[in-house]
């Protein structure tokens, strides 16, 4: 009785969150096609066939992987930053807030809307990709399991940050100034192993670079950290992110006087 | 048979150190029509928070058809259906998906949540607006919409937070009828509103709070019996110049409308008594409360006169 009530009331929840990007495709889907593909000219036929080959690839194809990455989780992130902070600021959490909806499943739909989103702007960019260069998969599985690990990880964060959220700003300040640097550092434009030894330390407790190297070695094979760190990293977020979510809705943080 | 809600030694003190409710007790019964009535800031939103899990109560317990919000939270939701006192649904939504998704948030299966959205946008006259976004609807719709809402998932208990707030006087009263029928099939009702009259016409039983204290628990009848003053408004014959009636509380309007205060103790003979001895002659009579309302309506619900006409009369 009750698991058939949760489940009716998480897909409730995930109807609600994709249609809400679907109903503003202009803003949710088109701008990431439209940015993915200016990066495609500029670095990748313009500047990038200057810089050659690179992890044994020409450049093109190697920073196809990491720009698929970085739309992931931009979207996956703001997605739900910004539908949850909505939901707070026009009240409507509370339709969810007085039913006897359970906190995981408040955190679950609100995660898998964001994922939703996430993984069909990748796809978007891949197919995008697809007119510049020959996508090549070296192993589907991986490629599936990073994308879903890493859009569910920063689909986590943008609950927090929305729960803490006291107005639009606070949810653009983490994406500007940690989400975009940390993408940038990440190893989507390089392969890590070009930095001085000091700069390749440091990159290395940038959890996106796990994420970008794990997709990276989905599609080409190739990667500059171990793959089972990968997702030994991404597992440890996203059981750490969802344990903050759970305490701080369960505690009303953000949400109950 | 179990109490629709048992409040027992219910505190909140907010952040800062305001204290909303100052231990409250209460116990509402399954069916009643129940009125909670008090000032702004006495304390009634806070109590409605508490039951509905909005807000983090400091002390004391709250029981739903016997379950403790404590123990069996989500037992204890589901019982109620709630019409805040704000607007709170998404203003971009269609009434349709904000009905249906609300049904399933409790676990109702879609194609009944689209059956159940029909027949309360049909009988609460929202029916044309299904596709509409939220946000286009007037206050009243609003309204309406959120008792809708309230009442996808067939509640066994509704809490209206003053929800006849902003609406006009036609529409209240059809509302009133809404929500006695909905009484009437057995779904307990709790109200906060600032209007008293609206209290009095619908409600058997009554709790007033004031400063976070319940300073008034009865059945309304009994509170009634303790009004013990009553206006009366006589219509004199023009240019009667009437003064202050002797041993009575009164005050002269104009030249031909004075105001009279009856006690309980007191007979309405006495105030002819009175006007006799100042020789006015009495074109008519009436108790001062809700006049312009009732005129409104039988204006207004009749079609007979447009609401210009109603007010210049």
């Amino acid at each position: 009785m009750a698991s058939s009530r949760n489940f009716i009331a998480l897909k409730s929840i995930l109807n609600k969150e994709i249609q809400r990007f679907m109903r503003i495709w202009i803003q949710t889907l088109v701008p990431p096609a439209i940015t993915i593909s200016l990066y495609f000219v500029i670095f990748g036929s313009l500047i990038g066939s200057r810089i050659g080959e690179m992890g044994g690839f020409d450049y093109m194809s190697f920073i196809v992987p990491g720009l698929i990455m970085m739309s992931v989780i931009t979207n996956s992130y703001s997605n739900v930053a910004s539908s949850f902070f909505s939901a707070k600021w026009q009240r409507n959490v509370e339709e969810m807030l007085v039913a006897p909806v359970p906190n995981w499943v408040i955190v679950a739909g609100y995660v898998g809307g964001g994922m939703a989103r996430g993984m069909l702007v990748g796809g978007i960019v891949t197919i995008v990709a697809m007119f510049f260069v020959d996508i090549q998969i070296h192993n589907i599985w991986v490629i599936i399991t990073t994308v879903a690990l890493t859009s569910a990880t920063f689909a986590l964060g943008g609950l927090i940050n929305a729960i803490f959220a006291g107005s639009f700003d606070d949810i653009s300040i983490i994406p500007t100034f940690i989400l975009t640097p940390l993408t940038y550092l990440g190893g989507v434009f390089y392969s890590i192993s070009l930095l001085p030894e000091f700069w390749q330390g440091v990159s290395q407790i940038n959890p996106i670079v796990y994420m970008v190297n794990a997709f990276r070695y989905g599609f080409l094979g190739i990667s500059d950290v171990s793959l089972t760190l990968s997702f030994a990293v991404l597992g440890v977020f996203i059981v750490s992110l969802y344990t903050i979510a759970m305490v701080l809705i369960t505690k009303g943080i953000g949400l109950r006087s | 048979m179990l109490p629709a809600l048992k409040i027992s030694g219910l505190t909140k003190t907010y952040k800062g150190g305001f204290q909303a409710l100052k231990g409250i007790d209460l116990t509402v019964q399954q069916g009643d029509f129940f009125a909670l009535l008090g000032p702004n800031g006495a304390g009634k939103s806070t109590t409605i928070g508490i039951i509905t899990s909005l807000v983090n109560k400091t002390a004391g317990s709250v029981a739903v058809f016997g379950h403790d919000i404590d123990q069996e939270l989500e037992a204890a939701k589901s019982f109620i259906g709630l019409v805040p006192q704000e607007f709170n649904f998404n203003q971009f939504e269609p009434l349709m998906k904000i009905l249906v998704n609300q049904a399933g948030y409790y676990g109702v299966e879609r194609k009944l949540a689209v059956e159940r959205a029909e027949k309360y946008l049909k009988q609460l006259d929202l029916w044309e607006k299904r596709n509409d976004a939220a946000r286009m609807l007037s206050g009243g719709m609003k309204r309406r919409l959120m008792i809708a809402r309230a009442l996808m998932h067939e509640p066994k208990m509704l809490i209206l937070d003053e929800p006849t707030a902003g609406v006009d006087i036609e529409l209240r009263r059809s509302m009133w009828g809404f929500l006695r029928e909905l009484n009437q099939q057995g779904i307990t009702i709790i109200l906060t509103t600032h209007y008293l009259e609206e209290a009095e016409m619908l409600c058997r039983n009554i709790a007033i709070i004031d400063s976070g204290i319940i300073v008034e628990n009865t059945d309304m009848k009994s509170l009634l019996a303790k009004l013990d003053v009553e206006t009366f408004v006589f219509d004199l014959k023009p240019n009667s110049a009437p003064k202050a009636l002797d041993n009575l509380s009164s005050r002269v309007i104009d030249d031909h409308t004075l105001e009279v205060d009856v006690n309980k103790s007191q007979t309405i003979n006495a105030i002819f008594i009175e006007l006799n001895k100042q020789g006015l002659e009495v074109l008519s009579m009436r108790n001062k409360s809700n006049r312009l309302e009732e005129l409104f309506v039988s204006l207004v619900g009749s079609g007979q006169a447009s609401v210009d006409s109603a007010v210049k009369e």
